[in-house]
């Protein structure tokens, strides 16, 4: 047969839009039926949701053309029939929910320390920055300069942390914990795992009491029985109290998500590495190490999740966070009532912070092919 | 038991446990042993006042440091401006005007009901106005000091009227939405059992929730301080549709706060507030008090200062009073500006008229 073979195409139904729609939407009849349902609640809830969002929403003036200065003025107060959400009371406080009470004219401060945050937050996202080394360093600096930037000291005014609020407080306390934990957590774990019973024996009290008792708790002893620890005359700021607790409660489940990463590491690394004459901490910080927080980043990146999001219990003992000045500003005359759009900006601000950090996770996972099958062979 | 009550206590034998070790020697030298035995409890309220010379300490600092609530409508929130506002926050300023003649000498430390009273035993802040109702264990077992009513509040209940209840004596099986760990839990168990009707309880953590599953209908009754239902039913879309029954079940007399033993300072915020409320007897407001310091009253004289030495003997100067009205208002003005029926929470003064007006508030003389 010297024909030539005719090269056959896939069937059209496994192809394209449709084949994709097929096998991914309509399958079998279950499929189908669920696919339809989706469909028709979507439906249902987007125009719904979009309307009472954006298109019916006041956002700063009402329909009547009138800036808005209280809830009365809002335009489904004004006409229940005419009017969505009324994101006016997000413009008129947006300043205190992202700098709490700090100073008006003290405020470039905050706007430098979140634009260097973002700077020292850069080496880190992206590997193939140039002279990344260097942005690296100010990432280690960073700290001490947002410390004196925000408290004062060097020559700025002091700005007490009572005046602190928002979103900053929230960045403060989730920055803070997540940064401090991871060393003090790599610490822990090894502690852990140490063959030195004294050493094991205290890192292991300490990860199981702080684990046994939940976050309120430890915020509560930061923030009520410290003071009647300390001698008179010994005041510790409240929120440097509230980021103690924080930080150990987050360093103790680092621990436990770190020494998991460190017992998937087969003994054949450990021996590799002992018999090139390694010492201990070599060995760790060259071998073990990098390994196993590779492993780890995914419930690293939760449980750090879960601590952005646990900061709102500051709430508790008194510190106004994001959360906080929401349940702040509805308690003002001016804006009861507002709670759906008060409790959906805050949700969303936490939104894009957490789903940022889990983009980030996935973006490190793919980086470093954690997927693959280490070292079982 | 109240919840806080056992955490406090608990903090009272810490504190007891650190302060006997480091004081008992020197304090009670030469004391027999069984005087020494009884005094201990003496050492305990000693640990509370050792910041005696809360003014001194006050004015060394510069600022008043004043305990509030994290935000409660009409008594303590932030405004538009982050400016704290309300019949809380006024307390706060009328004491810190005493002070140093000027309201914005004051800074105020959010507490919540939980955090209060350690926050105020630790001595983070000089006093407490934070909506908190006096109470025998409060001003006895805790230690601290209520120095007077700046509200007279009391529970009630809030249901929809389309649920045709005119009495809360009618609201047998109903499910009632109640915070927990509150005073108003156990007011309402009270109330049942003496009426013997029954209720089944939808507990919740804050205000804001109680309103949500109220309007929601997941309760049939909300139950809070009377002036707590005004908030919740300002902040309906159709405040028409609930109705507020006239049953007021209890005693809430919210007051200003302060440690216990540091007398003078106690009579620094109990005469703050006095000066308020005396000014409003007396008809001097802040629009009128510069007219009045020429007043023929003699009680209006000495109120502001032009005769007399009643700023002497509170260690402050003698216009503290003056300053007070003149920044400030007397307690009608901060009522009226703060709750009063022209705010969006309408709460008639019923109790909190003065006694000539048919309320029950009532100062002692100035003189």
């Amino acid at each position: 047969m010297n024909e030539m073979n005719e090269v056959r195409k896939p069937p059209v139904a496994t192809t394209g839009i449709i084949g994709w729609l097929r096998i991914n939407l309509f399958f079998n009849w279950t499929n189908s039926l669920i696919t339809l349902f989706v469909i028709y609640c979507l439906y249902q809830f987007i125009p719904w949701i979009l309307d009472w969002t954006i298109f019916s929403a006041d956002f700063k003036y009402n329909y009547l053309g009138e800036q808005i200065t209280n809830q009365e003025m809002c335009s489904r107060n004004l006409d229940p029939e005419n009017g969505g959400a009324c994101w006016a009371v997000i413009y008129v406080r947006f300043y205190q929910f992202i700098y709490g009470f700090y100073p008006k004219v003290e405020v470039w401060r905050v706007n430098v320390a979140y634009a260097m945050l973002a700077l020292a937050l850069l080496p880190l996202l992206y590997a193939k920055l140039p002279y990344r080394k260097y942005f690296l360093y100010f990432t280690y600096i960073f700290p001490v300069i947002a410390y004196f930037l925000l408290n004062g000291g060097l020559g700025f005014t002091e700005v007490s942390t009572n005046k602190w609020g928002g979103l900053l407080v929230t960045l403060v306390l989730g920055c803070t914990g997540i940064a401090l934990a991871f060393p003090i957590g790599i610490m822990l774990a090894l502690g852990r795992r140490s063959k030195l019973p004294v050493i094991s024996m205290i890192c292991t009290l300490f990860i199981e009491f702080i684990r046994g008792v939940p976050l309120i708790t430890l915020l509560f002893f930061g923030m009520v029985m410290l003071p009647l620890f300390l001698p008179e005359g010994i005041d510790m700021d409240g929120l440097v109290r509230v980021l103690v607790a924080v930080t150990l409660f987050q360093s103790a489940y680092m621990a436990e998500v770190i020494r998991g990463g460190l017992q998937a590491i087969p003994p054949g690394q450990y021996e590799a590495a002992k018999s090139l004459g390694m010492s201990y901490w070599r060995m760790n910080l060259l071998i073990i190490l990098p390994q196993a927080i590779r492993i780890s980043i995914p419930p690293i990146v939760n449980t750090s999740i879960g601590l952005f999001k646990d900061t709102t219990l500051v709430i508790i003992v008194g510190i106004l966070d994001l959360l906080g000045i929401g349940r702040g500003t509805l308690a003002d005359t001016n804006w009861l009532g507002l709670s759906y759009e008060i409790y959906f900006f805050v949700s969303l601000v936490f939104f894009i912070f957490t789903f940022g950090m889990s983009r980030y996770s996935l973006y490190l996972e793919k980086k470093l092919k954690t997927g693959i099958n280490m070292g079982a062979d | 038991m109240h919840k806080s009550i056992i955490w406090i206590n608990l903090l009272i034998w810490y504190r007891e446990a650190i302060f006997e070790k480091r004081y008992l020697n020197n304090y009670l030298n030469g004391e027999n042993n069984m005087k020494k035995l009884l005094s201990i409890f003496a050492v305990a309220a000693f640990a509370f006042s050792a910041n005696a010379g809360t003014l001194d300490d006050v004015k060394n600092r510069g600022f008043l440091k004043c305990g509030v609530t994290t935000g409660l409508a009409g008594f303590a929130a932030p405004d538009d401006s982050g400016e704290w506002a309300g019949l809380d926050a006024d307390m706060c300023r009328a004491v810190a005007v005493a002070v140093f003649g000027d309201r914005s000498k004051v800074e105020f430390i959010t507490t919540t009901g939980k955090s209060r009273f350690p926050t105020l035993a630790s001595g983070e802040v000089d006093m407490l106005a934070r909506n908190t109702t006096w109470t025998i264990s409060r001003d006895v077992n805790l230690g601290f000091e209520f120095v007077g009513v700046n509200f007279y509040d009391g529970q009630g209940f809030m249901v929809p009227s389309a649920l045709g209840v005119s009495s809360a004596t009618e609201l047998d099986g109903a499910t009632v939405c109640i915070q927990t760990g509150t005073t108003t839990e156990l007011n309402l168990a009270d109330f049942f059992r003496l009426n013997g009707i029954s209720y089944e309880a939808l507990p919740i953590e804050t205000n804001d929730e109680g309103k949500e599953n109220l309007f929601a209908g997941r309760c049939d009754v909300y139950t809070t301080d009377a002036s707590g239902l005004s908030s919740t039913r300002a902040a309906a879309s159709n405040p028409d549709k609930w109705k507020v029954l006239p049953e007021i079940i209890s005693k809430e007399p919210l007051g200003p706060l302060v440690r216990h033993g540091d007398h003078q300072w106690g009579d620094v915020v109990r005469w703050s507030l006095n000066a308020m409320i005396i000014a409003e007897e007396l008809g001097v407001t802040s629009e009128n008090v510069d007219a009045q310091m020429s007043s023929n009253v003699p009680e209006v004289l000495r109120l502001l200062g032009v005769e007399g030495n009643y700023g002497e003997m509170l260690e402050l100067s003698n216009d503290w009073a003056y300053q007070i009205i003149k920044q400030i208002g007397n307690y009608s003005e901060s009522y009226e500006a703060n709750v009063g029926p022209d705010t969006p929470l309408e709460i008639a003064r019923g109790l909190n008229a003065l006694w000539t007006q048919g309320g029950i508030l009532y100062a002692p003389p100035f003189r």
